[in-house]
């Protein structure tokens, strides 16, 4: 495999949809009707919705074109840090395209549900046994959506103790989402810097943790890639004042089977079923974001919540301290089959397995790549690891220049400029699902892009070259919207 | 395992390149009273045909599993998907990408995500429509959060008493926190959401009216509007069943500034009420206070055309604590599922599918009366109605299921204990006369 992965090829231009449209076409055949046909009265009826009219090769055709302008995992590599976009198992989808789950109504009721609140029920077990917490809700549909749900049990915990707090401390090395999060219970975020080597010292935390502070959101292993090897001590300081510690497990790929966060002093934690579960990106979604949480939280957990009694499962609402729904229906159920299947694909050993070698993937790219581009923290990492370009700026290259110029080399670059801390990011998670092979050409790329960035600077800044379009202007984009057409 | 590339030379090497002895030497960076001393108790790993018994015993202690008859919909509802949706939308290029922050090789999502909003603003009537949000309820309550956070004097959101009472529930959980309050507008004998009680209302920032409402109703919101004016607030419309714009007047011709809704109907499966598509679109005026992300149309470097997000200086990542939403995965491949259905459907077939569902419903509608069962109310509605059931329906309706997988009808008790005999009936395109007529015979 010594070969580059990315070439060019033929591929289509393809017009909008109503490019293609004309009058008359349908892609679909309509069903006879075998009722009467009943006039609404004229009042309440309008002219149908201006869609386009397309037979079906048509439809066929367009979309079939249009994926083949995306990059996915299953076309290569995607690195994206913080992401964790590993390889997404064929058999969930099977799984969860069963008549039995794809065609369940969500009101006919638990005694014939029986299949998917078992399910749900086990998913919660299995989740709750990983992360080392007492109780979880599948109820959040992402991962945002489960911070939410984790910071509204916070605020509902204060409230109920009888004195509501004002603030929430945010480390700088957070995810966007953590801060609108807090906003939305109507906490003040506090940023907190985390320290010379890239992890939260207690002595920060301890000088402004007080009894109006609602707690802390700690994202462990970090953004930067570290594990936040105080977070006992952190918790414990945040206890003493009577806050709360949120977990962001949005990382929790780095230490399945090696860490539970619920032992380790964290009272409440989302995870992304998207990402270390396995469950594809879609594009930006579907996800699904669980919440785990101690004994303490778990009067305050979304409803419905599901009871086992005997050999029956159901759904229960009485619960007087509950936030309340967060989700029309149950949550993301056909996520929650996809991630059943791969835990149950996977068992301990698999889930263990999964994030050393995720560590070991991460921690071979750190090293490989150190002489190439800068290590602002040289230590050990946990899954991902993060780069800048302070080696190319004398060439007058960025990030941005050199992540453009990875597409040409057949692969999706790095989450680029994130973290807020490091100048520069360039940040590398290549999940436990890429072999060796796979990240030695990774590796070769950016050692090659490297090496242009002296040689051939104007290469790169106009790069990429073999992608069906070239860096977009997103400036006049957002000067002047063009949202529909 | 299968997933896991790794042989033991290839451990060795890479160890040796990070400096450690073994793979638990990586991990010698967490103290040791951190990690656990429990291993993870699960089930042990299944190969694929363990897993697929396994799961299809699962699947099948669902009724789903046969091909039951749901005379609900309640906002979940059967229509029938043509093969070429779960067919192309499996392809992997769209199911296994990012969210598209690289646009050169995101090209095929942008667009097809533009395309989806083009056709949400030509179905509900409106300027702008967002790349989709997670479901109708989380939709609205960000639609009750703009009109909030916009109000500087009140801090109550009128809400239909015959919004879906999920999507009640949900709003209530997402602007309790921030101080404001929900209150009802109650329904009249009609089924209809009550425009005096409404009108009577003082310090409200907004009014949020469902149309079809959760009765099945249509709702006059002409006559929404012109309060709305009156009181200088923000009108929000909302909808459970994305196929009554193939025939009703959409909220965009009535005037409604923003519009949540639930998209599960175009083309994506049930499966137990999530995944479903969050709709949410507004006026041009609302524009930078709609949450979540946007695709726009522009140019590359060379002249030609592409697609970009753009407007992220509204989100989270970009604003954090100042951001309108935390929102940042949202139900992206539920939107281009949609954007399929509705290309393959085109304007013929959406007419034609919408008017059938009405159809049907009507009939099933009469069929009941004739039976014995009295309409809930006499108000005109797209593919739900209420009845009032006779006496002893509840023990037929069990029993049908059993005998014949056919649910006949949700009671409607939970939801407003006044209507304890009254039952919610909904029939689709799905639903034959055949089986309109074997239900009816079974519960007269």
């Amino acid at each position: 495999m010594s070969q580059q992965p990315g070439t060019s090829g033929l591929i289509f231009n393809e017009p909008q949809l109503w490019d293609k449209s004309r009058k008359g076409r349908c892609a679909m055949s309509l069903p006879k009707l075998d009722v009467e046909r009943v006039e609404l009265d004229k009042t309440l009826t309008g002219d149908p919705p201006d869609l386009p009219q397309l037979f079906e090769l048509d439809v066929v055709r367009h979309y079939t074109r249009l994926s083949q302008w995306n990059f996915g995992v299953d076309s290569g590599m995607y690195p994206l840090g913080s992401c964790t976009m590993k390889y997404n198992p064929k058999t969930n989808e099977v799984q969860a395209a069963r008549q039995g789950f794809a065609s369940a109504h969500p009101l006919s009721g638990d005694e014939f549900s029986q299949g998917a609140l078992e399910l749900m029920f086990n998913l919660e077990q299995y989740l709750a046994q990983i992360t080392g917490f007492d109780a979880v809700t599948l109820q959040p549909a992402a991962g945002a959506h489960g911070e939410l749900a984790g910071m509204l049990m916070i605020h509902a915990y204060h409230a109920k103790n009888g004195k509501q707090r004002s603030k929430i401390l945010i480390p700088d090395t957070a995810h966007g989402t953590n801060p609108a999060s807090a906003t939305l219970c109507g906490y003040e975020s506090i940023n907190i810097k985390s320290g010379p080597d890239g992890i939260l010292e207690p002595g920060t935390i301890a000088a402004v943790m007080d009894e109006d502070t609602a707690g802390i959101m700690v994202t462990n292993p970090n953004t930067v890639g570290f594990f936040e090897s105080n977070i006992k001590k952190i918790a414990e300081i945040v206890h003493s004042k009577g806050g709360l510690v949120y977990g962001d497990g949005a990382n929790m790929n780095a230490i399945m089977g090696i860490v539970k966060p619920g032992e380790i002093g964290i009272d409440v934690l989302h995870l992304n079923l998207h990402k270390t579960f396995s469950t594809p990106h879609g594009g930006g979604g579907p996800g699904s974001g669980p919440v785990a949480v101690v004994k303490a939280l778990e009067p305050f957990l979304p409803i419905p919540r599901i009871k086992k009694e005997l050999d029956t499962y159901k759904f229960i609402t009485d619960c007087q301290d509950t936030i309340g729904r967060i989700h029309t229906y149950y949550g993301h159920f056909g996520i929650m089959v996809r991630a059943y299947s791969y835990i149950l694909s996977m068992g301990a050993k698999g889930l263990e397995d999964a994030s050393k070698l995720a560590v070991l993937n991460a921690n071979y790219v750190k090293e490989s790549l150190k002489g190439t581009l800068n290590l602002p923290y040289d230590k050990p990492c946990m899954h991902e690891c993060v780069f800048n370009d302070k080696f190319q700026n004398k060439y007058h290259i960025t990030t941005m220049d050199m992540a453009k110029r990875l597409l040409d080399y057949g692969f999706h670059p790095p989450t680029v400029y994130f973290p807020l801390v490091v100048d520069g990011a360039f940040m590398v998670e290549p999940t436990e699902t890429e072999s060796k092979e796979y990240i030695d050409q990774f590796i070769h790329a950016v050692k090659a892009i490297a090496k242009e960035a002296k040689t051939n600077p104007e290469k790169l800044k106009k790069a990429p070259h073999l992608t069906k379009v070239t860096r977009l202007d997103e400036v006049s984009a957002a000067r002047k919207p063009c949202l529909c057409g | 395992m299968r997933y896991l590339p790794h042989t033991k030379e290839d451990i060795e090497s890479m160890l040796k390149v990070t400096g450690h002895t073994s793979l638990d030497e990586l991990f010698n960076c967490i103290p040791d009273d951190l990690k656990t001393k429990e291993g993870i108790d699960i089930p042990e790993s299944l190969s694929e045909w363990e897993l697929n018994s396994h799961m299809e015993a699962l699947a099948s202690l669902n009724i789903a599993c046969k091909d039951y008859k749901c005379f609900i919909g309640a906002g979940s509802y059967d229509h029938y998907i043509p093969a070429i949706i779960p067919y192309l939308i499996s392809r992997s290029e769209f199911m296994t990408a990012y969210t598209p922050y690289q646009p050169e090789i995101s090209q095929g999502t942008l667009q097809g995500i533009y395309e989806f909003q083009t056709m949400v603003t030509q179905l509900l009537g409106m300027d702008i429509a967002t790349a989709s949000h997670y479901d109708c309820g989380t939709a609205l309550a960000e639609a009750a959060l703009i009109a909030l956070r916009k109000n500087r004097k009140a801090n109550k959101i009128a809400v239909s008493s015959l919004t879906h009472p999920s999507h009640r529930q949900i709003i209530q959980t997402y602007i309790r926190p921030a101080g404001y309050e929900m209150v009802e507008v109650p329904y009249t004998k009609d089924g209809l959401t009550d425009l005096k009680a409404f009108e009577a209302m003082d310090d409200i920032a907004g009014i949020a009216v469902q149309s079809p409402n959760f009765f099945g109703n249509i709702e006059d919101l002409k006559a929404f509007k012109t309060i709305a004016d009156s009181k200088k607030i923000l009108f929000i419309t909302s909808f459970t069943e994305a196929l009554a714009y193939g025939l009703l007047k959409n909220p965009g011709y009535f005037g409604a500034d923003i519009v949540a809704g639930e998209g599960q109907s175009l083309g994506i499966a049930k499966s137990f009420g999530g995944p479903g598509l969050g709709l949410l679109a507004g006026t041009k005026k609302q524009m930078r206070n709609l949450p979540g992300r946007l695709i726009g149309k522009t140019t590359d470097a060379n002249g030609d055309e592409g697609f970009v997000l753009t407007l992220a200086t509204r989100e989270q990542h970009i604003r954090r604590e100042k951001a309108s939403s935390n929102i940042c995965s949202n139900n992206g491949l539920n939107a281009m599922t949609a954007a399929m259905y509705l290309a393959t459907i085109g304007k013929i077939g959406i007419r034609e599918i919408s008017q059938q569902n009405h159809d049907k419903a009507a009939y099933l509608k009469n069929c009941l009366e004739k039976a014995g069962f009295k309409p809930g109310f006499n108000t005109p509605f797209f593919n739900e109605f209420v009845m009032k059931v006779p006496k002893g329906f509840a023990k037929k309706r069990a029993a049908l299921i059993h005998k014949s997988c056919i649910f006949a009808g949700m009671s409607l008790e939970s939801f407003y204990p006044e209507l304890k005999t009254h039952y919610l009936f909904c029939a689709t395109e799905t639903i034959s006369k055949d089986d309109i007529d074997q239900l009816v015979k079974e519960v007269q």
